[in-house]
């Protein structure tokens, strides 16, 4: 087997040094009962060669992203990442190295790791950001639970404008650390109804923005009620390229900002890893969760970093840690970071501006369809339409013109009525031609 | 004109006489100094050439940002260089053996890479219409076959980001089972002092107490002790099996036994699988709930902290309370239960906005096809012979933890043998780094004292474990002979010498700021 470096004259004279007759002597520990003597039933081992006709069967089987017109978002967003970042993120040192906690030998990833915090905190206007999460929803029930920490209260109130996977996340987790989780009702311009549901007893609201829908809002005021009756707000975004172009929630008084980093530096992966952006304010910072990346200096005085405020976290403090997180999305944050020096505050800004274009032209093109209705009043690159009928079948029967329409509502949750609206995004890989197909196939079906 | 035949000069006539000196610049032959992306200048660079945008932002008025973001951008060969002189400062494992143990640093194959990066797994949209994904789910679907015939268990929810996520999965659907039995009172969860920390940590995430379970001399849950806390609060226990001093523990038919006995059940924390994977099913020893970490028993690589996967399997009695969503088979194909309500009004709810690390699943196939049923038994056994050669050839010099009967996948020593040398446990660590290894894992578990912990894997040569031993037994004699400049001031030859990190804490520096 190519993986396994040891010959059988290896393993005899090993057996010999250790003194056991043979390795069977080595799992004595293993009760007679439980130990398996015969092969599982299993397929015996492969070549590369049959492993790699396998997979590429099964791949074969997919209709990727980039094989025709495409408009899914709702959470994750199909972008070009420049070449540069894969090879980086494939260099042995970073790929198959482990969590930095001898910091003499791993400056490269915690460097790497403060550049990420600093990135982040740059685009969410706050002042600190963590070393990642898994993911965006993870990073938003974790988010609602550190409020609780912070506040010492017990409800949290989840806006009905935010992602409907995100919001079942927060209540399974968050709920069997005994929140109240309000969940208001999906509605496209449902940020204002979370003002009537603050209360004294209310640890955080939670608002995306741009909302599932897609809406754009600014949250001031949101943050000033909550502010007053002595709540956080959480903001949370699932397309991190619209940093590039918004207010960032900082700006607009988030106290937690959390975030999916997809869409920079990583692929779409069929829903993973992604990777949870997190940053808040500093004076919140001791209640975070996840690894934190800090300067120092060495015995020398010469600059370096470490993991730090490690007396937070679960292998330190054990159950009275502030999160069980351990492993995050180390990989995934480099490739960010990467990705995001690349395209620097110029480049950022350039993407933004030309996803919010596609998406202005996609929009002017499926509102003239006859019958299409477009709800989403202000949007990045993302948003809603009423189409005659179920939104399901229309993605199903558009796809026989080679057209992959969007993201059912439905989809996200069947329970809300929504079953006419369709969920649709263009990005700077969206063509004109693929928009034509798109209103033209949408066209000759509702016609 | 005569050709000069006195050229340069190519012998090293001098230059071992000369004594060593620090660098003018802070650079040191091929390891470079270098400064933070904020400190490079780039506040106007781009590295991206994007097409002009064909409309403005002018529809979202006030909604767009003003303020500048402060981000630094590099052109492609100043990225290039500046992450990859950064990666120079990594240990890695296609560098030397990496020996953390309870890590499980094994090669991570690049045929792995290869086939995660296919268009038809990598560029698939989670949300995409499930008629042109019937490649990935029957990918998940395989995925789940292998795991559950090699752990003997009924169910597997794939969803769980890393190990964990993985035992909140678990112990959510331990509290989603008890409720639906009317035992919803039960309050806590028993765990052994040896656990890992997210033991404890998610059981008081769940909203659990934790209770800890003493160990005996010989390094195992004490069930005597075990019997004693078992009472009718208890909800499960949490046992790392292989344990976290690399035994196995020998009366685990009993543990479950007592723990089913009393009503509560059994989640095994499965981060040492790799011992005993094709040898041993844990189904077969009662478990009830098992997060199997595919970053560690299945290759996929670590990458500096991530991103894992830790699917979890489930008994019978857990199966009906997965979290969605999970694959089902009909008449169109494979398709993904996504809503608990749909099809199992039990299921426990989310964990995460998709359905789990494809990316991961695909490296963990590879890597399980690869191997077929024959290699994965002879991971087990390899990684348990290596380990066992660890112990046999450094216990003349170092103090085993455990001295009787074999180890598993690792090998613990503690830190009596450095008695009365002067040195640490972490200056021994330090002093490892010096001669090319990254060190074991340290202080862990909290059990025993001045731990060190340390698991090859199956994937290191003889002759690397030789060398490795060579230059662990060099460093104890070393220790013994009081010759302890060498561990108090290591590491020297590192790209930094030790870190204060207490500094680091007290003051903490979490992100660039330009200077006032």
């Amino acid at each position: 087997m190519r993986y396994l470096p040891l010959t059988p004259a290896d393993r005899a004279e090993m057996l010999a040094t250790i003194g056991a007759g043979s390795i069977d002597d080595l799992f004595v520990d293993v009760p007679a009962a439980a130990r398996k003597a015969d092969l599982f039933d299993l397929p015996l081992h492969a070549g590369e060669l049959e492993v790699e006709r396998e997979l590429a069967g099964l791949a074969a089987l997919n209709r990727p992203a980039g094989a025709g017109p495409f408009f899914c978002g709702a959470g994750a967003y199909k972008h070009h990442v420049p070449a540069t970042v894969d090879h980086i993120i494939q260099r042995s040192e970073f790929l198959t190295s482990y969590t930095p906690y001898q910091p003499e030998i791993a400056q490269g990833t915690l460097q790497v790791l403060f550049e990420f915090q600093s990135q982040v905190a740059a685009l969410t206007g706050l002042e600190v950001a963590n070393a990642s999460m898994y993911d965006g929803s993870t990073a938003c029930a974790e988010a609602v639970m550190m409020a609780q920490r912070v506040t010492r209260r017990k409800k949290a109130v989840l806006s009905g404008g935010l992602h409907p996977h995100y919001a079942a996340t927060t209540q399974t987790i968050a709920h069997a650390e005994g929140m109240d989780i309000v969940r208001q009702a999906a509605a496209i311009d449902a940020e204002a109804a979370v003002l009537d549901a603050i209360d004294a007893d209310t640890a955080a609201v939670v608002v995306q923005t741009p909302n599932v829908f897609g809406v754009v809002t600014d949250v001031t005021k949101i943050a000033e009620a909550a502010h007053a009756a002595g709540a956080l707000l959480i903001v949370v975004t699932t397309e991190a390229v619209s940093y590039g172009l918004l207010k960032s929630p900082g700006e607009m008084g988030a106290d937690i900002a959390v975030a999916e980093g997809q869409s920079i530096g990583n692929g779409l992966n069929f829903g993973g890893p992604y990777v949870g952006l997190f940053a808040c304010r500093e004076k919140l910072v001791r209640q975070m969760p996840g690894r934190l990346c800090g300067e120092t200096v060495d015995a020398e005085g010469r600059r370096g970093y470490v993991l730090t405020l490690s007396t937070r976290e679960q292998h330190i403090r054990r159950e009275k840690a502030t999160s069980n997180i351990c492993t995050n999305s180390g990989l995934c944050a480099l490739a960010f970071t990467i990705h995001l020096s690349l395209l620097g505050e110029t480049g950022l800004r350039q993407l933004a501006a030309l996803n919010h274009a596609k998406a202005r032209e996609l929009r002017d093109a499926l509102a003239a369809v006859p019958g299409v209705q477009v709800l989403t009043p202000r949007f990045f690159n993302e948003f809603a339409i009423r189409v005659k009928g179920s939104a399901a079948a229309a993605v199903e029967a558009l796809l026989a013109d080679g057209v992959v329409a969007g993201v059912p509502f439905s989809r996200l949750d069947p329970s809300a009525g929504l079953d006419d609206v369709l969920l649709v995004a263009a990005t700077e890989t969206t063509s004109t031609q693929d928009i034509q197909a798109f209103a033209q196939a949408l066209a000759g079906r509702t016609a | 004109m005569t050709m000069l035949n006195v050229g340069r000069p190519t012998r090293p006539e001098g230059a071992a006489e000369s004594a060593g000196h620090a660098s003018l610049t802070g650079g040191r032959g091929l390891l470079q100094d270098e400064p933070l992306i904020f400190e490079l200048g780039g506040w106007t660079k781009t590295g991206v050439d994007l097409a002009p945008a064909a409309q403005d932002a002018s529809d979202l008025g006030d909604l767009v940002r003003s303020a500048p973001i402060g981000l630094p951008g590099l052109s492609e060969p100043e990225a290039m260089r500046h992450y990859v002189r950064l990666s120079q400062k990594n240990h890695a494992i296609d560098l030397a053996l990496y020996p953390l143990g309870s890590c499980t640093m094994k090669h991570n194959p690049r045929l792995n890479e290869k086939m995660a990066r296919l268009a038809g797994f990598a560029d698939l949209h989670p949300l995409a219409p499930q008629s042109t994904v019937q490649g990935a789910l029957t990918l998940m679907d395989r995925l789940a076959h292998w795991l559950k015939t090699l752990t003997g268990m009924p169910a597997v929810a794939l969803s769980p980001k890393a190990g964990a996520h993985g035992e909140l999965c678990g112990l959510l659907a331990i509290k989603a089972a008890h409720e639906a039995n009317g035992q919803g009172h039960r309050r806590t969860v028993l765990v052994p002092t040896s656990a890992h920390g997210t033991n404890p940590a998610t059981a008081a995430f769940v909203g659990y107490s934790v209770v800890e379970i003493a160990q005996t001399e010989d390094g195992r849950v004490d069930t005597a002790d075990l019997a004693a806390k078992l009472s009718p609060d208890v909800a499960a226990i949490m046992v790392t099996n292989p344990n976290t001093c690399g035994l196995f523990e020998r009366d685990i038919l009993e543990i479950s036994r007592l723990t089913h006995e009393a009503g509560a059940y059994f989640y095994c924390d499965g981060a040492n699988f790799n011992a005993i994977v094709g040898r041993v099913r844990p189904g077969d020893l009662g478990v009830d709930a098992m997060h199997i970490n595919l970053h560690k028993t299945f290759s996929t690589p670590h990458g500096g902290g991530g991103p894992g996967a830790g699917p979890v399997v489930l008994s019978a009695a857990l199966a009906a309370h997965a979290p969605a969503p999970w694959v089902v088979s009909g008449p169109d194909g494979l398709r993904l239960v996504e809503e608990t309500v749909e099809e199992a009004a039990q299921g426990f709810g989310r964990m995460s906005a998709f359905h789990g690390q494809m990316g991961m699943f695909v490296r963990a196939y590879a890597y399980m096809a690869s191997h077929g049923a024959d290699g994965l038994r002879q991971v087990a056994e390899d990684a348990v012979l290596n380990a066992n050669y660890i112990k046999a050839r450094l216990s003349p010099v170092m103090s085993p933890a455990f001295p009787e009967g074999p180890c598993m996948h690792e090998a613990l020593f503690d830190d009596a043998w450095l008695d009365g040398t002067g040195v640490t446990t972490l200056d021994f660590a330090k002093a490892m780094i010096d001669e090319g290894f990254h060190p074991m894992t340290m202080y862990f578990p909290l059990v025993v004292h001045g731990a060190m912990l340390i698991e090859p894997t199956e994937t290191e040569p003889k002759h690397e474990l030789d060398r490795f031993c060579e230059a662990l037994i060099a460093l104890a004699h070393a220790a013994k002979a009081g010759d302890v400049d060498r561990f108090k001031g290591a590491p020297y030859l590192a790209p930094l010498r030790r870190l204060d990190e207490t500094l680091a804490a007290r003051k903490p520096k979490l992100a660039w700021r330009q200077e006032a």
